[in-house]
């Protein structure tokens, strides 16, 4: 594009520069005072402090994003309740009545609905995390904060939403007979490394998101496969006993992060799912899964800390 | 804008040079630009690249072909070197489109620098809590959340809690805090931003176009709020079309013309060729 102002030669003020020694360097001028490169990227110990400093922000984004959802609706936020429960009915309509997957199931409404909240923790944080940063640019192109906040927020945003669907479940239970048992205390655990690993997640599919946005067209088909590859709304031994898949496949539909957690939780709240229907060293799958999402995945989010919301 | 590829091979302007006008300015330096280059690589331009195809080249054969496929750069600032100290409050002064919000934003460390380097004490801040705030919450609740957002401690922000809705003057028709905010007017909407947003105390305060906002009292009382957040040590770097809030806020005045740093000195010696360039007074 042409210059349309004509630009007279540039003046400069009449004044001596102010130099603190003459031959002094920017770079060492910036050294002897202290000052640092704007924009790099913390240590990881640095990098943790500041995200524990950011706790009660963290908190306060996922709250407010929560009551913001459905402020302008009628029912308010009745619908953190009503949402996932209209969700699982349909699962019931479909699953349940018409193809009848509910066969060999017993208590198979607490079976399916368990499913589908637990399935719909994981699926959420992943598809929130996804757009933690390419979804709020002008929050990260504003303000300072370690942006591991993001997606970390959005993760306990869903959690919080698995609490409203976990106090509707509970009443779904008692209604179907549940019977109470201590073994429901197993939820805390569960729920914890879930979370961690659903964080995890989250973060890697930020940093993804971040640099290719386009992941989230993507994203809602892998996990639908995921989903029906974690039998959400069937049992996975009952669909997979009449068939002749190799080993391998068995062993990988086992230890399906999802799948475990999944079926954790149908362990620890329904009296009719037993043990022998959870994988071997059942704890140990949980708990890995949750350490190696959540360390490697703040590990890789970390490592792009000074890139985001940039370009 | 300018679609260029050359860099300017000198720079006329001393790399450092200042007036010290007000007692308040110190020779502690804040913020040390250092030769800094910035450029934009925008997608997609160009006749007939918005195609799928042209993408799908664009992505398969990225690095060879970026001038080819489509991208193009943008280069909106040129080896601009200046020293900020600790009290000052330099105005950025410019035509449209000459580099001076880009410029905030690399202090900022917002925005990638491609040469050089910009060295800051602390953390320089923006300006701009907008973001974070929410629209269907109430204003109570912004408050709270922007100020968290900033990285103020829960106990700073409800110390100041009072302090920022007094200042915003919400309350001064009725209980507006209360309301969410997406039932403000844009003006309120504004006097509130920029309440949350002075209430921290910033080593380095960036302000863009902030204080056109309001009505004609609450510009006059957010001036007399940056004049505060000078004396408490905080170096201020303001973008303004307004010569006269510049002229009322600033002791010294960088101006930018494409991407180059084309005078830097006493507000009043700059505005005066500024007012020349741009043709009379405003």
């Amino acid at each position: 594009m042409s210059q349309v102002l004509h630009s007279p030669p540039p003046a400069t003020t009449g004044t001596e520069p102010r130099t603190d020694t003459p031959t002094e360097t920017p770079a060492q001028l910036a050294a002897r005072y202290g000052l640092s490169v704007s924009g790099a990227r913390p240590t990881l110990r640095d990098y943790v402090r500041q995200l524990w400093a950011r706790r009660h922000f963290i908190t306060a984004f996922a709250t407010a994003k929560l009551t913001a959802q459905y402020s302008q609706a009628k029912l308010g936020q009745v619908w953190q309740v009503a949402n996932p429960l209209l969700n699982a009915a349909v699962y019931y309509l479909i699953f349940g009545l018409l193809m009848g997957t509910k066969k060999g199931v017993p208590d198979y409404v607490p079976f399916l609905v368990t499913g589908v909240f637990v399935w719909t923790f994981t699926q959420s944080s992943i598809m929130a995390g996804t757009r933690a940063i390419s979804g709020s640019l002008g929050l990260v192109r504003a303000l300072h904060f370690p942006r591991a906040s993001l997606p970390l927020s959005y993760c306990l945003q869903q959690l919080q939403q698995l609490l409203f669907s976990m106090a509707a479940l509970v009443v779904i239970l008692l209604a179907f007979r549940v019977p109470v048992a201590a073994s429901w205390l197993l939820v805390v655990p569960t729920l914890a490394l879930q979370f961690v690993f659903n964080a995890g997640v989250a973060m890697v599919m930020a940093r993804i998101g971040a640099k290719t946005p386009d992941i989230s067209q993507l994203m809602p088909f892998v996990l639908r496969t995921w989903m029906y590859a974690s039998g959400v709304m069937f049992s996975m031994d009952r669909i997979l006993a009449d068939r002749n898949l190799p080993a391998f496949v068995h062993v990988l539909l086992e230890c399906n992060p999802a799948a475990v957690y999944i079926d954790l939780m149908r362990f620890a709240l329904i009296d009719s799912f037993h043990r022998d229907q959870l994988p071997t060293h059942v704890w140990a799958i949980a708990a890995g899964w949750a350490l190696l999402a959540g360390v490697g995945g703040f590990i890789y989010f970390w490592k792009a800390e000074e890139t985001y919301g940039r370009g | 804008m300018a679609d260029t590829d050359t860099i300017p091979t000198s720079n006329i302007l001393s790399t450092t040079s200042t007036i010290p006008t007000t007692s308040t300015t110190s020779t502690i330096p804040t913020v040390v630009a250092d030769g800094v280059d910035i450029v934009y690589r925008v997608n997609g331009t160009g006749a007939g690249r918005g195609s799928a195809t042209a993408a799908l080249n664009r992505i398969l054969r990225r690095k060879k072909t970026e001038q080819a496929a489509g991208v193009r750069k943008v280069h909106a600032v040129r080896n601009v070197s200046f020293t900020a100290y600790r009290g000052e409050a330099i105005g950025l002064i410019g035509t449209n489109g000459s580099g001076k919000s880009t410029l905030l934003k690399a202090v900022a460390g917002l925005l990638p620098v491609e040469n050089g380097r910009i060295f800051t004490d602390g953390q320089p801040s923006l300006l701009g809590v907008n973001a974070a705030l929410m629209n269907d919450l109430t204003g109570e609740r912004n408050v709270h959340l922007g100020g968290l957002a900033m990285g103020m401690s829960r106990e700073q922000v409800k110390e100041r809690y009072q302090d920022i809705v007094d200042f915003s003057g919400i309350n001064e028709k009725g209980d507006f805090i209360t309301l969410p905010m997406r039932t403000y007017s844009s003006g309120m909407a504004a006097r509130l931003r920029f309440s949350i947003a002075a209430a921290k105390d910033h080593d380095v305060l960036l302000i863009d176009e902030a204080l056109a906002t309001g009505d004609r009292t609450f510009q006059k009382r957010s001036e007399a709020r940056i004049r505060e957040l000078r004396k408490h040590a905080g170096t201020v770097f303001l973008v303004s079309h307004n010569n006269k809030s510049i002229r009322d806020t600033c002791d010294r005045v960088l101006w930018l013309e494409r991407g180059e740093l084309r005078m830097d000195g006493a507000t009043d010696d700059v505005l005066k060729e500024y007012e020349k360039f741009t043709g009379g007074k405003k």
